[in-house]
This record gives C-alpha cells, structure tokens and sequence, in this order.
C-alpha cells in the first residue's frame, strides 16, 4: 500500500497549475469521454467506484447525486473549498496547483446531474487559490471547456469562483448555500435537504474539493478498476494533511487502509526530535484522539477509524508527541468551536463556550474535578441531535476523549493548587 | 464626496452580476469591494451596497452579514493587518512566541493598532495551513514557518513597502 499517486503525481511541477501542463499530462480527455455518455452512466460509474465524499462525513458521491431530481428546475454544482479545520489544509493544495483537475470534475459532475450553473465556494483566507481558481476558469472558458456547447459536445456550463469570509461553519453544506445566497451562513433544518432544496431552493450537490478532483480519474479508469485501489469499503487514494509533531509536515496522498504510523513514520519521516507518540487526532479537529497504542493499530480508512470510535473526517492527522501538552491544544480546540459557532442553538452558542472557559480554568490551574465533570455533564446536553448542525457534536468530540483517555493530565493541573495549598500552609501562609 | 466603487471594483461588480439568478448573492462581494477600497466596511459603504444591488436589499441585511463574518473589518486596521493563527498546529510549532514577538516589537497588546495606523496584530482561529506552522497572514498574504528571530526582518520588510 502506503503512497500511491492518483491525483497528486504531477503536483510538484511548477506549472501544474496550467491548462498547457494539465493537459501534456493526459488532462481533460476525461471530460470527453464524460460528455459522451448519458447521465446516469456518468453516475453508475461513479457509483460503481465506491468513491466516498473526501470533506468529512464520507458520504457515497455517486449515491447523493442520484438524489437530484430528474425535473425542470434548475440544479446547482457546488464545490465546497471552504476548508477551515484546525489540522486541515490539503484541499488549498489542490487549489492551488490542481485547479484543470477541479474543473474537469465539475464539469463531469455537472452533466451527470443535469446543471448548468457551478460554483466553486473557497474560504476567503485562500486568496492564492482564489486567485489560481479564477484564472484556470478563464483559461478553461477560452479554451471552450466551460461555457457553451463544450468541446462542441453539445453540453453547457457555467461556473464561477466565490469568496467566503471566515466563518468555519460555512464547510457545513446548507451553511454554505446560505452563504452563497448572500446570507448569515446559518445552517438550514433538514429535510429538505439539498439535493431537493438547496441554492435558492432547487435542487444542488454540495461536493468537497477532492472528491471532485477524483472524478476525472474515475472516468478515465472506469468504476471497476477505481474501485481496486485502497479497501474494500474505502476505495481509492486519500489526500491526507499530516501537522504537528512530525519531521516533515505535509500533504500526501496514500492509498486508504495504508497503517496510520507508516503514514508518520514513511512519508512523514517519524516524529519530530526523536520523541515518542503520545496521540494522533486522525481526521481533523473534531475527530476523537487516539491514544498511541490504538494509532499503532489504525489503518488509514473510514472503517479502521470508526472501530476505534473516532474518524476519517477532513482527513487531517494531528500528531502530538510525549512533549504535546494535552489540557492546551484541547483549550486551544474548544476556543475554535466557541469561535466559529453561528450562534443559532442554545446548546452549541453557550455549551462550546462554556467548555472553553471551563477548560479555561483548569488550563490556568483554577479548576478541580468540579470543573471536569461540569464538562462532561454539558458534553451530553451538546451532542446528538440538539442542534441543527454537528458544531456542537464537534466540539464534544474535541474534549471528551481527550478529557476521558488522557485523565491524569487534566487532573494534575489540580493537584498543582492542592500542593501549592500545602505548602503554602505548611509555610505557615494564611490562606 | 460619497463612497463609490473603485473604477476596478466597478468593473468586477458588473462582471460577476449577471453569475447569480438571485441579486442577494452579491453582499458578501460587495462588501469585500469596499474593504478593498477603504480598509474596512463602514456604514456609508453598506448603505451604498444596499443601494447599488437595489430593492428588496436593505442596509439592516447588509450590516447582519457583515457583522456575521470575520473577514470584514467593522473598524479601521493598520495598513498592515498582521493575523496570527493560535489552533493547535501551530500553538504546537511555537505560535505564542510569534504573537508575543510582533506585540512587544511593535510595542501594542493583541487586538490592537499602532498609533502611527500602520500595524494592527490579531490572533485568529486556524488558517488552514497546519503543516506550514507558524503562519501568519498579513493583508493577503501568508507568511509561513515563522521564527521568532523572522520577524524583525518581516517588519522591516513591510517599512520598506510603504517608504
């Protein structure tokens, strides 16, 4: 297993961004084939392929564009580049030096269910990609693979860039329609959900910056074939964005099932200044910490994952070695939350800042087990259904198992006050 | 003389309003066009916002997205504004030096301007450059694996735009 280049093999050439290197490269002979074939063909293949959503909930991509309505309205494309997790930073990569291949899936996407109109959503920070994207669009328009009767195949497709402005809930998709439509990104109550009511309230396909990147490639090789690669339920390669405590931190792309340390170990070169793993957070922020023991046994794919009750998610893995101070990146993750919550939910705007500010006080050495408690008595009124988006859901997931399988460390900040009490008394200091 | 679009943003506005069939989507760009033009968004320019997509938008619906998103600037910041990212990877590759370096060096706390107008130092949620930490964004650009023995040559740098 271990690395295997789909998408990323010709990502370091300077030019890679370019229609002229895309295309010596073997790009845009998908779109032909694509446009060539009937929609639902387009969405077998795919299906066939087993290609699960690359954004974080992994979700079948063929299966949730067989959800769109075969009606008169029209549909929407959107690709979501919104990305925003702490620990996730592959999908700018991809902007930035892979945008043909971007749209070469979009397009594809775009005559598999019937849409005319894309856009590409990219977090407002990414001005680079932002700037890469819309010049690869018109690159695309002039070259006559966007807009009317592309490559004379009788299909048309619109598509435009749109700059988000720093809020992380805007990755939630109905959050994102909002955005788009000119909105608070406020997560929408569903059902509906978008692929009957989506931008401006017909019928739309949210899809991750990877996902769509991995079309081409799908049609090119065929379903069967695509669907060989990595394991049986988690098909193909995974673009993984590895920080923290490593020698060399970055974006590789491996097979799904490759282990978890030959991930740290190869590609990344093993742990930072020789130190020993104490902990992975494998698949962005809000998916649940492994201990080193269990990250020994992981294999990089959703089901290995979730046996270990944590997930794949944004596909970005956090390494914390012994030095990593666990009650600060976990005080650190819980302002995230609190930050970027919408404020729509009771449970979500005071639950993720009262654990921020609970962790707070244990992080300053103020708390005792009063406060640990109150935080997993709160984690069970955040989580499950209370909110209309999962922030809150990612928020516990942050906290709790961290707080749960890495105890003593939230408990001897305690243990300071205690013994500085003692002391203090013993020194004959009035309290 | 009342806020009007820069003649480039007047350019892009008509470029991009004929890529949405519902006019509304055009707030987020807009307000961006004024944050380009005068630093940040102020009142004036989301009544002209209001004004320029037209009926049914109003300047309560423009002043409720600005406030919502980040990336706007509801008062004036330095000619540099100078985010530092604090989440987790790069509080792990040393973020807090950095954020204490430009502070001290610039001699103004977080959150805050320098009297001269030209620095304002802001910590902020991830910028989605996690293997690269520290980062740091100033204006629209990102800075990254930052030292804290970087950042008197990155002052000096942005001295040397200006002058």
């Amino acid at each position: 297993m271990a690395e295997r280049l789909l998408l990323t093999k010709y990502i370091d050439d300077p030019t890679s961004h370019t229609l002229e290197h895309y295309k010596s490269v073997g790009g845009y002979e998908a779109i032909r084939k694509a446009l060539s074939m009937a929609s639902d063909e387009i969405t077998n293949t795919v299906k066939e392929s087993g290609l699960r959503g690359r954004g974080g909930a992994g979700f079948p991509t063929g299966m949730k564009w067989s959800f769109i309505p075969k009606t008169d309205k029209p549909k929407y494309l959107i690709c979501n580049g919104d990305e925003g997790e702490p620990g996730t930073f592959k999908d700018r990569k991809l902007l930035e030096n892979l945008p043909h291949m971007l749209i070469e899936g979009m397009v594809i996407a775009a005559k598999a269910i019937d849409c005319h109109q894309a856009y590409i959503y990219i977090r407002g920070e990414f001005n680079k990609g932002i700037d890469i994207v819309s010049k690869a669009v018109d690159e695309a328009y002039a070259a006559g693979l966007l807009g009317k009767n592309i490559l004379g195949l009788g299909f048309d497709l619109d598509l435009a860039v749109y700059a988000g402005a720093g809020a992380y809930i805007c990755g939630e998709e109905s959050a994102l329609i909002n955005s788009l439509e000119g909105r608070r990104g406020h997560p929408r109550l569903k059902p509906p959900f978008p692929a009957i009511s989506g931008l401006y309230n017909c019928p739309t396909v949210v899809n991750n910056v990877e996902t769509l990147c991995n079309i081409p490639h799908i049609i090119n090789m065929g379903g069967a074939e695509y669907k060989k690669i990595g394991t049986e339920k988690s098909p193909g390669t995974r673009v993984f964005s590895v920080s923290g405590q490593v020698n060399r931190p970055g974006v590789y792309e491996i097979e799904l099932g490759t282990p978890l340390l030959e991930l740290i170990n190869v590609q990344c070169q093993g742990m930072k200044d020789g130190k020993k793993l104490k902990a992975v957070i494998p698949g962005g922020s809000s998916a649940p910490i492994l201990t080193a023991e269990e990250a020994g046994t992981a294999t990089m794919d959703f089901e290995s994952i979730a046996s270990l009750k944590s997930m794949l998610g944004s596909g970005a893995v956090i390494v914390l070695s012994e030095d990593a101070d666990l009650v600060e990146t976990t005080y650190r993750l819980a302002s995230f939350y609190a930050h970027e919550s919408c404020g729509q939910c009771t449970p979500c705007r005071e639950g993720t800042h009262w654990v921020k500010d609970l962790l707070g006080k244990i992080r300053k050495g103020k708390g005792s087990q009063k406060e640990l408690d109150l935080i997993l008595s709160l984690s069970r009124n955040m989580e499950g259904g209370t909110t209309i988006c999962p922030l809150a859901d990612a928020c516990v997931m942050a906290v709790r198992p961290t707080i749960q399988k890495f105890t003593s460390e939230f408990t001897s900040r305690f243990k300071q006050i205690e013994d500085s009490l003692t002391n203090q008394e013993e020194a004959g200091v009035p309290a | 003389m009342a806020y009007q679009f820069s003649s480039h943003n007047e350019a892009t506005f008509n470029k991009i309003k004929g890529q949405f069939p519902d006019k509304r989507s055009l707030i987020l760009p807009c307000l961006y066009f004024v944050q380009r033009d005068i630093g940040y968004v102020d009142k004036e320019g989301m009544e002209y916002i209001a004004e320029r997509i037209g009926d049914p938008i109003s300047l309560a619906q423009v002043y409720g997205v600005a406030t919502f998103y980040t990336m706007y600037n509801k008062k004036p910041v330095g000619k540099f504004h100078i985010q530092i990212c604090s989440n987790i990877s790069c509080y792990l590759a040393g973020s807090d030096s950095i954020t204490k370096g430009f502070c001290d060096k610039l001699g103004i706390q977080k959150g805050d301007t320098s009297t001269d107008k030209m620095y304002t130092v802001d910590e902020v949620q991830c910028l989605g450059a996690c293997g690269f930490g520290p980062v740091v964004q100033i204006n629209d650009r990102y800075h990254e694996n930052l030292r804290a023995e970087d950042i008197d040559g990155l002052i000096a740098a942005l001295r040397a735009e200006v002058h």
